[in-house]
């Protein structure tokens, strides 16, 4: 690892990862709307327009099926291109594309298609077409790596993985984060996918969370500690595939499991990682997985309704007691 | 639109092959009899299930795989639909690989993984055939920005059907393809039908290449059954496309002899359209015939060509019933990268 830069942002440090790889390889190209001025509707390629030119940060026309297509065709033939959809939401113009090409070559051909689709995710302001939180709906789809960095060292060294590995990635960034202050790595310092993180280690209860939820969850650790609860806080940073090993690792110890995703709870990573812990650590749970997620419910525009949307710190935390209380009671 | 498959007078104008050398215009036909004859094995064997699965025979487009292909010299890229044998084939696909894809076989081009939709060989330049309507388009448009990032002197063709011309996601690839003048060969195979409506029924404006033209492609319309002239228009839209002169579109009328996929009853067209077609637009009778009258053909040398076919595909048949199944337990196998397989949910299986 070399010495962590200066404080940055997580948008910032995702821009900081994608210029450092196309100054290294010319084969990297971005296609998006509103790039090449702009930098994107969020900051995330400001400046890469004049310092590597029209071709290889393109303005293209608002054809999502276009350009993930052109992305595979260009992956295909050595390439690799990274998609800017700006919004993640408006990957449903391409879901064609991403499910049913992208992600379905290698297993086909044995033919890697280093795709990059990366989108702004999650829920905020600006309705409900512009704020979902999908991120589970790729985890569904066997072929793709889904990653959603917390911090700018993981947004730079994530993309930068990205760009050197082999797979097709859905790189979520969530909007609420997209300020979120940190350090990030250099140039060589990579953020392998598959593996999560322990952001704060603890013995009594396990969070496993990701993206927004888990700064909410950090905080909700420190209130839990001044009661004498030591949380575990896990970030997962990919979300396909999971790293499971070191959710049950974490469990083996804690023997409480509370699952902190901003999504839906029905069919969700919550669901997964619950199920999951079901049939593989029954034996240890000294309580039920409790899985926090949203009200199911699309994203609506007025703050208080938006505000009962997205589960808060306080819920992680009342989930942890409760979790813990059951795991004594017993 | 006008429908293009009604019968029309009873008699072949032909084709012409003014300009194209005689051994040229014998290899095309040796490509479409091969072609026609691994069609007409790989039907029966789906029917009688040997073949798992459906397939989409090319029977009767022959001459537009050939035609289009001929233009193309190594380094360009070709992805097609979900009728596609002719276009493997004309690409130069192994017959064996093919035939042992259909089977669902481990030495299939995709180890059985893919099926007859999912057929490729990218050292020969084929992106793949694609079970969705008009994807395969999209992938021809990625590897043709590939080429004009690279300022390769190529091209890249995608075809799709009458169909593929009724979904956005293709006039999205034109748009792309023209403001960016990338060098993308769209080959509309206009039969007639998509699946079992009729194009005029379900294809507003003019003609599918008038629509392609108000994009700002160079389109085009091409009888689809005189291999010779879809080999000329073709010739000149990868000119065009390796001069930096951008995208084409051609518009291939034409016509599927056999049903949709096998077992299609083609109860949505008559018969009698089907035996005209047959019987006056075949592309590989209408390509023997000229060759007879030019002295290019004799009947012996028309019958080795047939032989060699038949053993072709009489080999890859062999090749394919003689070949292993894939192994069970690689199902979930191969999905990611090598690096991210083992922490793969599915590859760790079931509880």
């Amino acid at each position: 690892m070399s010495e962590p830069t200066a404080r940055t942002t997580l948008s910032r440090a995702y821009r900081d990862g994608l210029a450092e790889e196309m100054a290294r390889d010319p084969d990297i190209v971005v296609l998006g709307t509103d790039l090449f001025e702009r930098g994107g509707h969020w900051a995330q390629v400001t400046g890469l327009g004049s310092q590597f030119g029209p071709d290889r940060v393109r303005n293209t026309p608002i054809s999502e099926s276009a350009l993930v297509a052109a992305g595979v065709g260009a992956a295909l033939a050595g390439l690799r291109p990274v998609v800017d959809l700006n919004f993640l939401d408006f990957a449903f113009g391409a879901m064609d594309e991403i499910v049913n090409q992208a992600a379905k070559i290698r297993y086909w051909w044995s033919r890697p298609v280093p795709l990059v689709v990366r989108g702004s995710t999650g829920f905020s302001g600006g309705g409900a077409q512009h704020s979902n939180a999908i991120e589970a709906w790729f985890c569904h789809v066997p072929g793709l790596v889904v990653v959603m960095p917390s911090t700018p060292a993981d947004a730079k060294g994530l993309i930068k993985t990205a760009l050197r590995g082999e797979d097709s990635v859905i790189f979520c960034m969530h909007k609420m984060l997209t300020g979120a202050r940190g350090t990030a790595g250099g140039p060589d310092d990579l953020v392998p996918f598959g593996r999560a993180v322990i952001r704060r280690p603890g013995q009594q209860v396990t969070v496993v969370t990701y993206g927004v939820m888990t700064g909410r969850s950090l905080a909700a650790a420190e209130r839990l500690a001044a009661d004498g609860i030591e949380a575990e806080v896990i970030d997962l940073r990919t979300l396909a595939p999971l790293d499971l090993s070191l959710i049950e690792e974490s469990v083996r110890r804690t023997r409480v499991l509370v699952v902190a995703a901003e999504d839906y709870r029905p069919v969700g990573l919550g669901s997964e990682i619950a199920a999951t812990a079901a049939e593989t650590l029954a034996d240890v749970l000294g309580a039920p997985v409790l899985r926090l997620g949203a009200p199911f419910a699309p994203v609506p525009h007025s703050p208080t309704l938006l505000g009962a949307l997205s589960p808060s710190s306080e819920d992680v935390e009342h989930a942890a007691r409760r979790a813990v209380k059951l795991a004594t009671a017993r | 639109m006008r429908p293009h498959t009604l019968p029309g007078p009873d008699a072949d104008p032909g084709i012409g092959l003014d300009g194209v050398a005689p051994e040229r215009a014998v290899g095309w036909l040796r490509q479409m009899l091969l072609i026609r004859e691994f069609e007409t094995v790989a039907g029966p064997l789906t029917t009688s299930g040997a073949i798992p699965g459906g397939m989409h025979p090319s029977v009767g487009q022959e001459g537009v795989a050939v035609g289009v292909v001929s233009a193309l010299v190594s380094g360009d890229v070709v992805a097609a639909s979900h009728r596609s044998h002719h276009v493997a084939l004309a690409m130069g696909m192994s017959p064996r690989a093919m035939m042992a894809e259909l089977y669902g076989k481990a030495t299939g081009c995709a180890g059985g993984r893919g099926g007859h939709m999912h057929l490729a060989d990218f050292a020969a330049g084929f992106y793949g055939s694609n079970g969705i309507v008009g994807a395969g388009a999209g992938i021809a448009l990625g590897a043709a920005f590939a080429q004009s990032y690279r300022h390769e002197p190529h091209c890249s063709v995608g075809f799709f059907g009458d169909g593929g011309a009724n979904t956005g996601r293709v006039w999205e690839f034109a748009n792309l393809a023209a403001s960016w003048r990338l060098p993308l060969i769209m080959v509309c195979e206009n039969n007639g039908y998509a699946v079992e409506t009729r194009v005029d029924l379900a294809t507003a404006g003019e003609s599918i290449a008038a629509r392609a033209r108000s994009f700002g492609l160079a389109a085009t319309q091409v009888d689809g059954q005189d291999v010779a002239a879809v080999a000329t228009v073709s010739a000149q839209a990868a000119d065009r496309a390796r001069s930096g002169g951008g995208p084409s579109f051609i518009e291939a009328l034409t016509y599927r002899f056999g049903g949709h996929d096998i077992g299609d009853r083609g109860r949505y067209r008559t018969e009698e359209e089907v035996a005209w077609w047959q019987r006056y637009r075949d592309p590989i009778s209408r390509l023997c015939t000229e060759l007879r009258q030019r002295g290019w053909l004799g009947e012996q040398r028309h019958d080795e060509l047939a032989d060699e076919a038949a053993a072709l595909v009489r080999d890859a048949v062999d090749f394919a019933e003689s070949s292993p199944f894939p192994d069970p337990a690689t199902v979930a196998r191969g999905v990611l990268s090598p690096a991210l397989e083992d922490r793969s949910p599915t590859a760790r299986g079931s509880a």
